[in-house]
């Protein structure tokens, strides 16, 4: 099974599995991590599963489309970044083992 | 005697009582939790019920908040098929369903609302049906297909969201509502309107200033509403969704503040220090508005579950969040941040008939109160933030597309 690592706006790793097909979102809430609130469960409706991507996956998990929900919704959440996303955006493939993903201070 | 080990007992496992247990172990309560939850399932998400559930798109799996392992894992006592029958508050101990006694040191209520029951005669016939649990889902769910007739009674968010599955599963669904538009106690007239006009371009047929007489049978089974005018809506299941009404009984039966909701302060805390609640079940204080009122939304759950945590463990209060709710139907997006108490002036953003649009509403001197939006999730995010900071905004700037809402929010 594919494995993630999210890193607490404190630094403190936490790496977990994930099943192919899920979405990164699923693999904080499933595994309780704190700093992935995703209050609506993963409609992109909320903006509370934002994470940054490390550099060197950007190029696997991509930006949001232009124009699209996830960069209409990103574009008010708490400290986005350049290389902001919505975790719930992301589904879990098996090149994205081993990916790396930090998270802002709060969500909210 | 020794005194009991600290635990945590939370009367109900729905999304506030699973969020309430799984943050508790986020902001690290290392003892004992105990979570009572009266259906069979771990807890799950219920907006999904009246939207993909019914459609078929989403499965046991996919609903629950957290996989039944996580319960395990976090060692927290998942009681289902259990509920919470009483509350000692002298010795800070429950009972349950199964005659077990249940300690606590904090008791968190997350007993949620049950739908509004109606006195109409031919109510507890086959096929009449309500929407709150996964289990009345399945029973909508069961019925519908090609061909097949459903009569809602209530035009409220479950009444259109339920409509819109029914279409898109090929049933006919036809909504009577008693007052001259649906989700009159939650939307303006300009967003009623909206709605109702797009429902009946689906094929939804829509009933207003319609009383309910009765409901028709055959064999058990319900065939029909009879409206006050005489007229009979023929159907194969009706859905009664009128509202929902607070679950507080537990809490008043204990001697605990009720006022139409179990009554807690911004802590998530009741008229008990060691109880709290949290979700549909309470009433609560809106520091913005300057009000109390319950509010019955997913965010609201986790808000308060998130307060109760923090007090329990003596960090800072989170800030207090801009309500807000949301609304799935057809390829229609409704988001709602604010409520629009004491509001003088609608203000319309973007083009209601292109179904991409937003409603401001705005108090006398132009402070911005909630904002409808339709397909305009930038307006949602925007205005969730200019409620943030109770921003005063003129009509003219907001109806101005050539002024973004990153310009209106700054």
């Amino acid at each position: 099974m594919p494995k993630v690592t999210f890193i607490e706006h404190n630094g403190t790793p936490h790496t977990v599995e994930i099943a192919a097909g899920k979405t990164l979102m699923e693999a904080a809430v499933h595994n309780n991590i704190r700093g992935i609130d995703a209050d609506c469960g993963g409609e992109c409706a909320c903006a509370t599963c934002h994470v940054y991507v490390n550099a060197e996956w950007i190029a696997k998990t991509g930006l949001p489309a232009e124009g699209s929900q996830e960069a209409s919704m990103l574009s008010f959440a708490a400290v986005t970044q350049p290389d902001s996303r919505l975790s719930c955006q992301i589904t879990i493939t098996p090149e994205l083992d081993g990916l790396v993903v930090r998270m802002p201070e709060g969500q909210h | 005697m020794t005194e009991p080990t600290p635990r945590i007992v939370i009367a109900g496992a729905g999304h506030a009582g699973g969020s309430a247990a799984a943050i508790l172990r986020q902001l690290g309560w290392k003892d004992g939790i105990s979570l009572i939850g009266e259906e069979p399932l771990p807890p799950y998400e219920r907006p999904p019920l009246s939207k993909a559930w019914l459609k078929g798109e989403a499965d046991a799996e996919s609903l629950a908040l957290r996989p039944m392992a996580f319960y395990n894992d976090a060692d927290i006592d998942l009681r289902l098929n259990t509920t919470v029958r009483r509350i000692d508050p002298v010795a800070k101990a429950v009972t349950l369903s199964d005659g077990d006694t249940l300690h606590y040191t904090y008791l968190i209520l997350a007993t949620g609302s049950r739908a509004r029951r109606i006195p109409l005669p031919g109510i507890d016939l086959d096929n009449v049906l309500e929407l709150r649990t996964a289990a009345d889902a399945d029973k909508l769910k069961a019925i519908l297909g090609a061909g097949k007739r459903l009569a809602i009674v209530g035009g409220g968010y479950i009444g259109l969201e339920a409509a819109a599955s029914a279409r898109a599963l090929g049933a006919e669904a036809t909504i009577v509502e008693r007052e001259p538009r649906v989700l009159a106690r939650v939307a303006c007239e300009l967003l009623s309107n909206f709605f109702q006009d797009f429902h009946r371009s689906q094929g939804v047929a829509i009933e207003l200033n319609a009383g309910v007489e009765a409901l028709e049978g055959a064999d058990g089974n319900v065939t029909g509403i009879r409206l006050a005018d005489g007229r009979v809506i023929p159907c194969d299941a009706a859905l009664i969704g009128v509202g929902a009404v607070p679950n507080e009984e537990l809490a008043k039966d204990a001697g605990i503040a009720c006022d139409g909701g179990i009554v807690v302060d911004l802590d998530a805390r009741t008229s008990d220090p060691a109880i709290f609640a949290i979700g549909d079940c309470t009433k609560r204080q809106l520091p913005m508005y300057d009000r109390t009122m319950r509010l019955e939304s997913v965010p609201n759950a986790l808000e308060q579950a998130k307060q109760a945590a923090s007090a329990i463990l003596g960090r800072p209060r989170p800030a207090a969040e801009v309500p807000w709710f949301w609304s799935d139907q057809y390829d229609l997006r409704l988001q709602i941040a604010g409520i629009p108490f004491d509001a003088t002036e609608i203000v319309v953003r973007g083009d209601i008939a292109a179904g991409k649009f937003a409603l401001f509403h705005l108090t006398a001197d132009g402070t911005v109160q909630a904002i409808e939006a339709v397909n305009a999730s930038m307006e949602f995010m925007g205005g969730r933030r200019i409620l943030q900071r109770r921003k005063k905004l003129t009509a003219a700037r907001i109806s101005d597309m050539s002024v973004t809402m990153q310009e209106l929010a700054s």
